[in-house]
């Protein structure tokens, strides 16, 4: 049985000024899945993840061309307000990016920008989010305390707890364990296994073993001959990493560049 | 390869380093002697007297509080009216307005022209524009012409001196904006804020002690200045307290202008006018420091969230 489709592109294209940085890319991404979005630097796959929550509306001179679809409607065309989009498309960054601020308050900061302000409320999403994050164990009696003061690891997972406090749709990560060491980045795997029951996750990862070992589906992307991004190959990652149907997709997961 | 440059390039060498610390050396022995002379000559002058009384017989007796009092309330009532209009446009020029727009460009020149127009041209701007234009305007609207607002005071005086420190808060408040990592914006806007909630809620608050050490810088500046007062609202000798906005006052600075010009009896008063130099100083001194520690604090701050 095959999942509903969650986000879409048709034909999207991406510019940063004169360079093409992304052209032609459609693709399905399945709800309750795990999407891995691989491919060498510079190949366009972080700015096509920060399409489905137009981050990249925010890069002075890029201006983007396609259809983006969030559950069957399209995001870019005043459909979706960008707040809501995002709220509903929540993203975790490369570097763990918590606010200075206490750790309550960087869970906090989301709800309450959407209007929560009862404190038992409050309290509610705060210790939800940080258990669907695998942290209230280690932070429930610091919670007053500088997000800063924690590991990059522990910084990480806040962050993934602070997207969920919002009650996301989707979570779409770029690189979230780059910055981490193996350990923390078992962690935050586990993690991605765990939330999928409930969310659509969307990766962007350089680690290939990451991909092959986390994603349900691989979306490979590599410069064209115009040099610009585009994607390849998509499938199955099961397939993707055992019988990939093209010959550069094959070349670059064996190691042969890349 | 044969040397070109003869037997003196060595001696020439030790010429130079000679000249670059002389013209050093020079710069420290007159800060030295400017801050010495008035430690030796201020120190012994300064009592709790001096400080809280009136200035008497001709300001050859008595103290320096209307003096104080007035420089107080007119950085005061300058700090309201400066900080808040000089941080919004700081925001506006930073988080708003596109790098490259016309707008933008216009308005980084204006503040950079600002900040190199000579100080008595606000003076007089302020009395043209303030004292003559607003005030006057004021009283027709309000008191049926009667002379209320039309006239220097202590509101004008400040708010005078507020055009004059805006550039100071502006670069300020800017350099402390673009501290604040996009990393954290991003993460703002990335859980559905809006771009206003990100800087109400992460980004100014992130930015505060900049906006503060701008403000404390302004007020240091304004401290000292005594040009845009002298047409706007600052009294030769007034020793009542100024209780209105539209009330005259006495200055620090203005009473050290006039006590070295206007003195009747020179000898007299000059140990009163080192007091008055020595209270002065120390005042934009507390003032910087603040400032400096504000601003290093900030510099920690920054530096463990990254």
């Amino acid at each position: 049985m095959e999942n509903p489709v969650k986000l879409e592109t048709r034909n999207y294209a991406l510019r940063y000024g004169n360079n093409l940085a992304l052209t032609d890319v459609s693709l399905r991404i399945f709800a309750n899945q795990i999407t891995a979005l691989i491919g060498p630097s510079g190949c366009g796959k972080s700015s096509y993840l920060r399409a489905f929550n137009r981050m990249n509306d925010l890069i002075p001179g890029a201006s983007s061309a396609g259809e983006i679809f969030l559950n069957g409607v399209e995001v870019q065309n005043g459909n979706i307000d960008v707040v809501m989009l995002r709220k509903r498309a929540g993203m975790v960054f490369q570097r763990p990016n918590p606010f200075p601020k206490s750790i309550y308050d960087n869970i906090a900061f989301g709800p309450r920008m959407h209007g929560v302000s009862s404190r038992s409320r409050l309290n509610q999403i705060v210790e939800d989010s940080l258990q669907r994050a695998v942290l209230w164990d280690e932070v429930k009696d610091i919670l007053k305390q500088s997000a800063l003061s924690l590991s990059g690891g522990q910084q990480q997972r806040l962050c993934i707890a602070r997207v969920l406090a919002v009650a996301p749709e989707v979570i779409l990560m770029d690189e979230p364990c780059s910055a981490l060491d193996p350990i923390s980045t078992l962690r935050i795997e586990e993690l991605m296994q765990s939330l999928k029951q409930n969310y659509t996750i969307v990766i962007v990862t350089h680690n290939m073993q990451q991909a092959a070992r986390v994603s349900d589906w691989t979306a490979f992307f590599m410069l064209n001959g115009q040099r610009s991004g585009t994607l390849i190959e998509f499938g199955s990652s099961s397939e993707m990493f055992t019988q990939p149907q093209d010959k550069r997709t094959e070349d670059y997961i064996t190691g042969r560049f890349g | 390869m044969h040397d070109t440059r003869g037997p003196f390039s060595r001696k020439l060498d030790g010429v130079y380093i000679l000249l670059t610390f002389a013209a050093c050396l020079m710069i420290v022995v007159m800060l030295a002697i400017i801050l010495g002379n008035i430690g030796i000559n201020g120190i012994g002058i300064v009592n709790w007297a001096f400080i809280s009384g009136k200035p008497e017989a001709g300001m050859t007796e008595g103290g320096i509080f209307p003096a104080i009092f007035g420089t107080v309330a007119l950085v005061l009532l300058m700090t309201i009216a400066v900080v808040p209009v000089g941080a919004l446009t700081a925001v506006y020029l930073h988080e708003y307005a596109h790098k490259d727009s016309k707008a933008a460009r216009l308005i980084r020149v204006a503040v950079n022209n600002l900040a190199g127009v000579p100080s008595i041209v606000f003076g007089l701007f302020g009395l043209a524009f303030f004292v003559e234009f607003v005030g006057s305007r004021i009283d027709n609207a309000f008191y049926g012409g009667e002379l209320h607002y039309g006239q220097p005071g202590i509101i004008w005086a400040s708010l005078t001196l507020a055009v004059l420190t805006l550039p100071v808060v502006i670069v300020s408040t800017e350099e402390a904006l673009r501290a604040v990592p996009d990393d954290v914006r991003h993460a703002a806007l990335a859980v559905g804020a809006t771009e206003w909630q990100m800087l109400r809620h992460v980004v100014i608050p992130q930015a505060m002690p900049g906006v503060l050490t701008g403000g404390i810088l302004a007020v240091s500046r304004g401290a000292g200045e005594v040009a845009p007062i002298l047409f706007t609202g600052a009294a030769y000798f007034l020793p009542d307290l100024p209780s209105r906005l539209n009330h005259q006052f006495m200055e620090l600075g203005y009473h050290v202008y006039v006590m070295a010009t206007q003195s009747p009896d020179v000898d007299a008063t000059k140990p009163l006018l080192y007091g008055t130099v020595f209270v002065l100083l120390a005042l934009t001194f507390l003032l910087n420091v603040t400032a400096i520690l504000i601003r290093s604090r900030m510099r920690t701050r920054i530096a463990h969230s990254m």
